[in-house]
């Protein structure tokens, strides 16, 4: 498999100052739907802007289909689709203009027609953009990348702000742009939305990257699938988040409001286990509840930080 | 391997329609287009460059049109020499040239202190008459010298020198005529600063830029585009402008259109460059318009818009010349109103093409697309 991204410690310091990106190594191959996942302000845009060219970086190699913008600008830009977190198109142009206007710019665009139909935008194609929805302008910065016909699409943030239909059918056409042979590069805070798209993600944080892997291994990493949370009576000190520990198939423990959350690979074991030491202990159990792990935890476990936190 | 195997794996390839093959301009004529449209769209647009001229040129044109010589309105105060005044104005060849009312002295001076009289006569003591005059209204000047003169004519004074006259009010040389070429450029230079440097930064500002970049769009073309969307503007506000002029206040156009419409090129480039280099850095709409205003400031006052430059003082003149907006007005008056050929212009061309020329290279070399 050919790689499609790659970069080597990467880095960006805006007005010598303020580190962005600190020393990034990625590699995504041809194919793949790979995730940038991190909190806001963790460096995505600044790293996802780079490869696309319209940043310059501090240091560092980017090479995009094996070649580099330096050199082959002008062919790489045939070949990438993106979409930016935050463009306002022109508000007076229709769809259809629109996405006619971006097709002009590719030496051999697809028909616009094909793609408005496949983003669902055919029935909008001549109202004006002033007039759509959010879900539907997203898709309209979607269909202008997809027009191009592009080997790799790279997206920020596409699903920010919408309501769960409009994320679901963005996420079914960007399945669909990868099932196609494309590749994706996305950023993303949602953890739903990397578990489900993403063949393999990176988790960034303050501009570099503190775990990657494909969401599976991330998860499995933590040590455990599962996630017992529960609350006692009276109050329980860090010293006893120790007695959680000796607790059988227990991986990690962590509290939070009150809570207590333990990494569990086989709660059967744990659960009866975990009663019977509330009793011993006098307490009362007021509050218990069983999860799958997600990238959340995993997320929490690295930073000690939850990700939509500003 | 059998066939039955096969069989799921051929896919009936989609019908998608051919792969369109954009040649090298196709991008231009695009972005043209769509910018075009856009404006079209735009009420605020077509408003501000096409109807606000033309209410501008219509309203102070009616304002300073020249008007009829009106009869100077003139009230004399009733007593006994008011008989002998009023019967010698009437018996004046010039009488219809006046409007005489008769009353009391406390009412006609304030008809006069109002403006309803330009003139009060009013008979002395000695059997003379008195002039009430204002030395600084000039109508007010001009009833009591041609009173005076009918009066003494009347009475049987005689002309010693023989004079004859001849009137002018030819088109050509009314402030209207001066206003319209000067309206003209005014608005080439209101609507270059704007349409390019307004479109610009709040596309930057909607990070429309930065997307257009990232595609193979050629930057050049770009800007090409949107200058050139300004050049079709131009023609239409010529045409408009002078349009006005001729069917309303049968203004005299002696240039060929050709001429005309070749200085408004130049005009809109000119400023389009001076609108895209006012616009190659700012990231706010608030900060280009400040910038905008601080430009076209000076021009508005001393190109000669409204009135002639040459009421400044003669030290200022050679940097007045200098701007643009100077070159373009003079230009296009000489063309309209002379019709001076375009050779006999090329100092005026030069002006506007090293103002457009310069800021072109330099906002190339600054500009700002993210």
């Amino acid at each position: 498999m050919a790689t499609a991204i790659q970069c080597r410690d990467l880095r960006k310091t805006y007005d010598g100052k303020v580190e962005a990106v600190r020393g990034l190594n990625l590699e995504i191959q041809t194919g793949e739907c790979f995730g940038l996942l991190g909190p806001n302000g963790a460096g995505k845009t600044t790293t996802i802007e780079i490869l696309e060219g319209l940043l310059e970086p501090t240091s560092g190699e980017v090479s995009i289909l094996g070649h580099s913008w330096r050199e082959n600008e002008r062919e790489l830009r045939e070949w990438l689709g993106i979409s930016l977190q935050e463009t306002r198109l022109s508000e007076k142009l229709s769809v259809r203009e629109t996405v006619g206007l971006f097709a002009s710019f590719y030496r051999e665009p697809r028909s616009t027609d094909d793609v408005l139909e496949e983003m669902q935008l055919t029935e909008k194609a001549d109202a004006w953009v002033g007039k759509l929805s959010g879900g539907q302008r997203q898709r309209l910065a979607v269909a202008t990348a997809l027009v191009s016909n592009p080997k790799i699409l790279f997206l920020d943030e596409p699903t920010t702000g919408l309501d769960p239909q409009s994320r679901r059918q963005l996420w079914d056409i960007i399945g669909e742009f990868q099932g196609a042979g494309g590749t994706v590069l996305l950023t993303t805070h949602y953890m739903d939305e990397a578990e489900r798209l993403c063949d393999r993600l990176a988790i960034v944080d303050y501009g570099q990257i503190i775990a990657e892997g494909t969401p599976a291994d991330l998860i499995e990493r933590l040590g455990g699938h599962h996630v017992v949370e529960f609350a006692i009576s009276g109050n329980s000190d860090s010293a006893a988040l120790e007695i959680w520990q000796e607790l059988p198939s227990v991986e990690s423990v962590r509290e939070e409001d009150g809570m207590v959350g333990l990494s569990v690979r086989e709660p059967h074991l744990t659960i009866p286990a975990l009663l019977d030491a509330i009793d011993k202990q006098g307490h009362q159990l007021e509050h218990l509840t069983t999860r799958q792990a997600s990238l959340e935890d995993v997320f929490v476990r690295l930073t000690g930080r939850h990700l939509r936190e500003e | 391997m059998s066939v039955a195997e096969k069989i799921p794996v051929v896919t009936i390839p989609s019908p998608k329609r051919p792969v369109r093959r954009n040649g090298r301009w196709a991008g231009y004529w695009h972005l043209l287009w769509a910018r075009l449209l856009e404006l079209k769209r735009e009420p605020e647009v077509v408003f501000w460059v096409f109807v606000f001229p033309l209410l501008l040129a219509a309203g102070l044109g009616i304002a300073f049109r020249n008007k009829p010589v009106q009869a100077a309105p003139v009230a004399i105060v009733s007593g006994a020499a008011a008989d002998r005044a009023e019967a010698l104005l009437q018996r004046s060849p010039r009488h219809a040239s006046f409007k005489i009312d008769v009353l009391d002295e406390s009412a006609a001076r304030k008809g006069f202190r109002l403006g309803k009289y330009d003139l009060v006569i009013q008979p002395d003591l000695a059997g003379g008459l008195r002039y009430l005059y204002d030395p600084a209204r000039p109508e007010s000047v001009l009833a009591r010298a041609e009173v005076d003169d009918a009066l003494q004519a009347a009475a049987g004074r005689k002309d010693v020198v023989a004079t004859s006259e001849i009137t002018s009010s030819e088109p050509g040389s009314r402030y209207i005529d001066f206003l319209i070429p000067g309206l003209l450029g005014m608005n080439l230079m209101n609507s270059g600063m704007w349409g390019v440097g307004f479109a610009l930064v709040d596309m930057r500002q909607r990070k429309l830029l930065k997307r257009f970049v990232g595609t193979p769009m050629r930057r050049g073309d770009f800007l090409a585009a949107l200058l050139s969307s300004r050049l079709v503007l131009m023609i239409m506000e010529i045409g408009l402008l002078l349009s006005l002029g001729v069917i309303f206040f049968h203004m005299k156009v002696l240039g060929s259109i050709f001429t005309i419409v070749l200085l408004g090129s130049i005009g809109a480039l000119c400023f389009g460059g001076v609108g895209l280099l006012t616009a190659s850095r700012a990231q706010k709409i608030e900060s280009v318009s400040g910038l905008m205003n601080l430009v076209m400031m000076p021009m508005w006052i001393f190109s000669g818009v409204f009135f002639s430059y040459e009421r400044f003082p003669a030290m200022a003149q050679p940097l007045i010349k200098a701007l643009p907006l100077t070159a373009l007005n003079d230009a296009l008056r000489a063309s309209i109103l002379e019709g001076t050929p375009l050779v006999h212009q090329w100092p005026r061309l030069l002006v506007m093409a090293l103002w457009g020329g310069i800021s072109f290279v330099l906002a190339l070399r600054w500009f700002r697309w993210t």
